[in-house]
């Protein structure tokens, strides 16, 4: 909601019958306590600029250094390819969950208890070595010699760990969100589907699916966004992303701080973009939920002023659901 | 040979659990008979309905839709189970009307109609959409064709759900309770289009509180009560001269 002025009168009529000003109250206490907070984020901001051990030159100087550049250019795409990998695994197992087949329900229950499980960190480190357990990765037809062969340690670079560890574990997690969306469309639209014939691919494909979207779609931003972040494990296994970048300058100049400044002002910078294209997205699918959690990013409401025109359209129910019916028109 | 009956069933019933909804209906309705069930709420009827259209299964009896067993294909002296797909075209030649509608809500009026057309019968989409709009037309909302169902009243949304399912040109109409979730004065407009269906000769099973459309429209009216039909007739007679002393009492409460 746009904040409006609350106004109030400046006079009353007294006892007497005469115009009596009212005096205002002074909210003092609102006044010493934002002051006390400014003057510690200041005192904060202060220590750290006129930091003598920080040498801001070098903050600047690598800012826009090409390893630097090239590192955000392999997070970027990392995050992309790892969340799309995430996005349709976790759609498939949470189809898969919901099927009436035990073994389907059964596997992608152990799968999603499995990622969900154990450290996303320990399972990088687990792809970038899969060599101790298969030295050669062999596509062929059983029981013929034809086929290809690679050496693990060619395929399971950093780059492509990153990719498996951190899309197969977002699956894990996003299937439980597609699950919920799936649940939360009425039971009803899936025995009209069946009574006009529909068989049950295309009951899900055609009237549930596209209905759910309106539900999945929203967390999928903030999916991406902590991707963003979480790309930094990455360093572990050496995937020339940002940070793996930043720790290999740092490690020969010594200028860690300098360094973590850098890879945390672009960290910053990716994911203020990336929550303003979220917040897009969720006007767009008006997740009145997901709004009610989650407020627009600070950047956002500070620079680009998406946040009050989003906050102001939210009681709108039927506007908001105008539009998600039109992304399940384009889905079929 | 005695009329082909489009729909018959024979000691058919059906538990939930320890709970036994239908207890042995004996039912048929021949072709082109408008047939109303009516009967006190949780007697079975919707249920019943459910198990003709193949949405529910039956645990006994014999339920036949043009003399093919529901649910079961006979060969060899053995009924073999039907394969989704057998479901699916089986269900494809019922029309159902549910109590709440269930349009599909991301699709526009003409869009619920064709969607069916296009995904079931493979019938391309232009086609499809002169079909849904002649459709929509007959049941007089040709001008909120684009309209989403969210947009449209109940007595309208309804009337879209009848259209969706005439698209399909249904062997039997089954109508589960039709009028039960909409405002009173948008029922009659549910109800006229029912009884035009009615006047072209549509086989209907329709499950209704509407004891007035029963004895106007209705060729029979079945009387249900603890999972079994217990009295039925022409409507005039279950309605007005009633037999059984429950389906005196019922009446005595909705009449």
């Amino acid at each position: 909601m746009p904040k409006q002025r609350v106004l109030r009168p400046a006079q009353l009529k007294g006892p007497d019958g005469a115009l009596a000003p009212v005096v205002k109250l002074r909210h003092l206490d609102q006044w010493f306590v934002g002051a006390l907070a400014l003057a510690v984020f200041a005192w904060l901001a202060f220590t750290l600029a006129t930091n003598q051990n920080i040498r801001w030159s070098e903050v600047a100087g690598y800012l826009f250094f090409p390893k630097i550049i090239s590192g955000i250019w392999v997070t970027l795409m990392i995050s992309v390819v790892a969340t799309v990998l995430g996005l349709l695994l976790g759609i498939l197992l949470a189809v898969m969950r919901l099927a009436h087949n035990p073994v389907l329900n059964w596997l992608a229950t152990l799968y999603i208890w499995f990622f969900r499980g154990t450290p996303v960190l320990v399972q990088l480190i687990f792809w970038y070595n899969l060599a101790f357990l298969f030295p050669h990765l062999v596509v062929k037809i059983p029981f013929t010699t034809i086929g290809y062969m690679w050496d693990t340690n060619d395929v399971m670079t950093g780059f492509t760990s990153a990719l498996l560890g951190l899309g197969l574990n977002l699956a894990a997690y996003f299937a439980e969100t597609v699950r919920a969306g799936i649940q939360a469309v009425d039971t009803g639209q899936s025995e009209a589907a069946l009574a006009l014939g529909m068989t049950n691919g295309k009951r899900m494909r055609k009237i549930v699916l596209p209905q759910a979207l309106r539900i999945i779609i929203p967390p999928t931003g903030n999916e991406f966004i902590s991707m963003l972040k979480t790309t930094s494990l990455v360093y572990v296994v050496a995937g020339n992303d940002l940070m793996t970048n930043a720790s290999q300058i740092y490690k020969q100049n010594n200028l860690i701080m300098e360094l973590l400044i850098v890879a945390s002002i672009w960290y910053m910078v990716m994911t203020a973009i990336a929550t303003f294209f979220q917040s897009k997205l969720e006007a767009k699918f008006g997740a009145d939920a997901v709004r009610l959690v989650r407020r627009p990013g600070f950047i956002q409401r500070l620079f680009l002023r998406v946040g009050s025109n989003a906050e102001s359209s939210a009681p709108q129910p039927a506007h908001v659901r105008e539009d998600v019916t039109t992304m399940g028109k384009e889905m079929s | 040979m005695s009329l082909p009956l489009h729909v018959q069933a024979q000691g058919v019933t059906k538990s939930f659990g320890s709970h036994q909804v239908l207890t042995g209906v004996n039912f048929t309705v021949a072709p082109g008979e408008v047939s109303c069930i009516i009967g006190p709420s949780g007697s079975g009827k919707s249920t019943f309905l459910r198990c003709l259209n193949a949405l529910e299964t039956y645990d006994a009896g014999t339920l036949a839709v043009n003399g093919q067993q529901v649910g079961y294909d006979y060969r060899d002296g053995k009924y073999y189970e039907w394969s989704n797909k057998q479901f699916a075209a089986f269900r494809s030649k019922l029309g159902m009307v549910f109590q709440r509608f269930n349009l599909f809500g991301h699709l526009s009026a003409e869009e619920n109609v064709a969607c069916a057309l296009v995904e079931v019968r493979g019938i391309n989409r232009s086609a499809a959409r002169t079909r849904a709009l002649e459709e929509l037309r007959k049941v007089g909302l040709a001008n909120h064709s684009h309209k989403r169902p969210h947009q449209l009243s109940g007595g309208q949304q309804q009337r879209v759900a009848i259209a969706r399912a005439l698209a399909m040109d249904p062997e039997v109409m089954l109508f589960d309770e039709p009028t039960s979730a909409l405002d009173p004065e948008l029922v009659d407009e549910v109800l006229e289009t029912m009884k035009l269906l009615a006047q072209e000769g549509m086989t209907m099973i329709v499950v209704t509180h509407e004891m007035g459309f029963a004895r106007e429209v209705g060729d029979t009216v079945n009387f249900f009560d603890n999972g079994a039909i217990v009295e039925s007739g022409k409507p005039n007679d279950v309605l007005s001269n009633p037999q059984m002393d429950r389906t005196k009492a019922f009446l005595a409460k909705v009449l």
